[in-house]
């Protein structure tokens, strides 16, 4: 079972319906239980970071995804859900995030040039030397399109961590993978047949 | 690099795609569906439905419609027409809708903007501005109710409002290009760029794909959209983005 965490945040639906393309057992929840249970666990998320953290605290899932994630079995974090592995983030200095990863996740420095949310398709730079962007982004080309829409980005990350960049201004870090953690700062559910592919990936890792 | 996006624009009346009449290799040619999956085999970099659905009772079709979209077609769709409060807006983006624009409902009450940014995040809310020149001079008015009622509002003055309250991008039509084929107008969309930090879609206008070029060339709008030059293909994505690729502009081909 793939379970996708519910914690009332943004379009859980078009995420699961991507992931319905290629597995049978999908599921959308925030029941304990059913992420524990998982064999496959995403985080989607759109919104506000500290949002994000209090809900999914009072729907008493930090422990339960953590658990997850100690258990070895694939994880993927989308856009917030991938910012959210961090420790803290600028758009909420107060809140701490599943800190599963180091690094800060910061805003974008908006002026009229450099317009924030940056939204839109861009390319994401392929880090070849790490074997986990191979499984992910396998059969996806260097500098492929991707769909992103986000004000914040993770700056900086262990260079080890890191499985793809892509420039808005400076570089910033558009995928990562910690073992069994994976996290893309763009959305696959929203780009097009990369996307899938890269969800198809995702599903096919063991 | 980020890409400028081009934006097909669909109107849709109680569930079905109006104006779209003469569509081939198509099964029905007013289903949104079909015509959501069309532009998205074109390369379209997003897709916006404009709600102009005028019952009240039949409002509740267009969350289908966004439904049965979003379970096929994985491209960015935005939903606009007819939003008044925060729970259009949420219905909408539970039906599978990823951004919402809001046009009327925001000049009456702009503090639905902050609610529905702080919300919903603002990278889902989009203001759309109607705006119209005031007669021999640079300054634009802001108008609601689809182009009917002039608000008085400083177009400028508006968009740098709604950017502090929250808004994620600026959907910006310019009603005098509106239809005219004319070309983008180029001046309002420059002022309106130069004023906010958000993205902006320029809208209104389009007709040759130079139109797009020199929109794009002359100021540093995010995207452009077009609605019936699309419908009636009169001009395709394909074609406008491998023209804009010749001529060095940033797209996705």
């Amino acid at each position: 079972m793939i379970v996708v965490v519910d914690y009332a945040s943004g379009n859980l639906n078009s995420v699961s319906k991507a992931l319905k393309r290629f597995a049978d057992n999908v599921k959308i929840s925030s029941c304990a239980t059913d992420i524990l249970q998982a064999e496959k666990l995403i985080l989607p998320g759109v919104g506000a970071f500290g949002d994000a953290v209090n809900k999914l605290r009072k729907l008493g899932l930090i422990k339960p995804i953590k658990k997850f994630i100690q258990s070895g079995k694939p994880y993927l974090g989308i856009c917030l859900g991938m910012q959210l592995l961090f420790e803290k983030s600028e758009e909420s200095n107060s809140l701490k995030g599943l800190a599963l990863l180091k690094g800060k996740v910061s805003r974008f420095k908006a002026n009229k040039d450099l317009k924030v949310p940056h939204m839109g398709w861009n390319e994401i730079v392929l880090n070849k030397k790490n074997r986990n962007a191979a499984k992910l982004f396998s059969n996806v080309k260097n500098k492929s399109f991707v769909y992103f829409c986000h004000s914040y980005c993770v700056a900086d990350v262990e260079k080890k961590y890191i499985l793809s960049n892509t420039i808005y201004a400076d570089n910033f870090v558009s995928a990562v993978c910690a073992g069994n953690i994976y996290g893309v700062q763009f959305h696959p559910e929203k780009s097009q047949k990369i996307g899938l592919r890269i969800i198809k990936n995702f599903i096919e890792l063991c | 690099m980020l890409t400028k996006r081009i934006i097909p624009c669909l109107d849709v009346k109680n569930g079905r795609v109006v104006k779209g009449v003469n569509f081939i290799n198509l099964k029905d040619a007013g289903d949104p569906v079909e015509n959501a999956a069309f532009y998205d085999r074109e390369g379209a970099d997003e897709l916006v439905f404009l709600d102009i659905t005028a019952s009240f009772e039949k409002r509740n079709i267009i969350l289908e419609v966004v439904r049965r979209t979003a379970s096929q077609i994985f491209m960015p769709l935005t939903v606009g027409g007819g939003v008044r409060n925060i729970n259009d807006i949420r219905n909408l983006l539970n039906a599978g809708a990823d951004k919402v624009s809001i046009n009327t409902a925001a000049v009456k009450t702009p503090i639905l903007i902050k609610q529905a940014a702080k919300r919903f995040g603002s990278q889902c809310i989009v203001v759309a501005i109607d705006a119209k020149r005031i007669a021999n001079k640079d300054k634009w008015n802001v108008f609601i109710n689809g182009g009917r009622i002039n608000t008085f509002k400083d177009v400028i003055k508006w968009a740098k409002k709604v950017e502090s309250l929250g808004a994620g991008e600026i959907l910006l039509t310019s009603m005098d290009r509106d239809g005219t084929k004319d070309g983008f107008d180029i001046d309002l969309t420059k002022k309106v760029v130069n004023s906010v930090k958000i993205p902006v879609i320029a809208s209104g206008g389009a007709g040759r794909t130079e139109d797009f070029y020199n929109v794009f060339k002359k100021s540093r709008v995010s995207a452009a959209l077009a609605a019936s030059l699309f419908h009636y293909r009169e001009l395709k994505v394909g074609r406008i983005k491998n023209y804009l690729k010749r001529k060095k502009i940033n797209v996705r081909v």
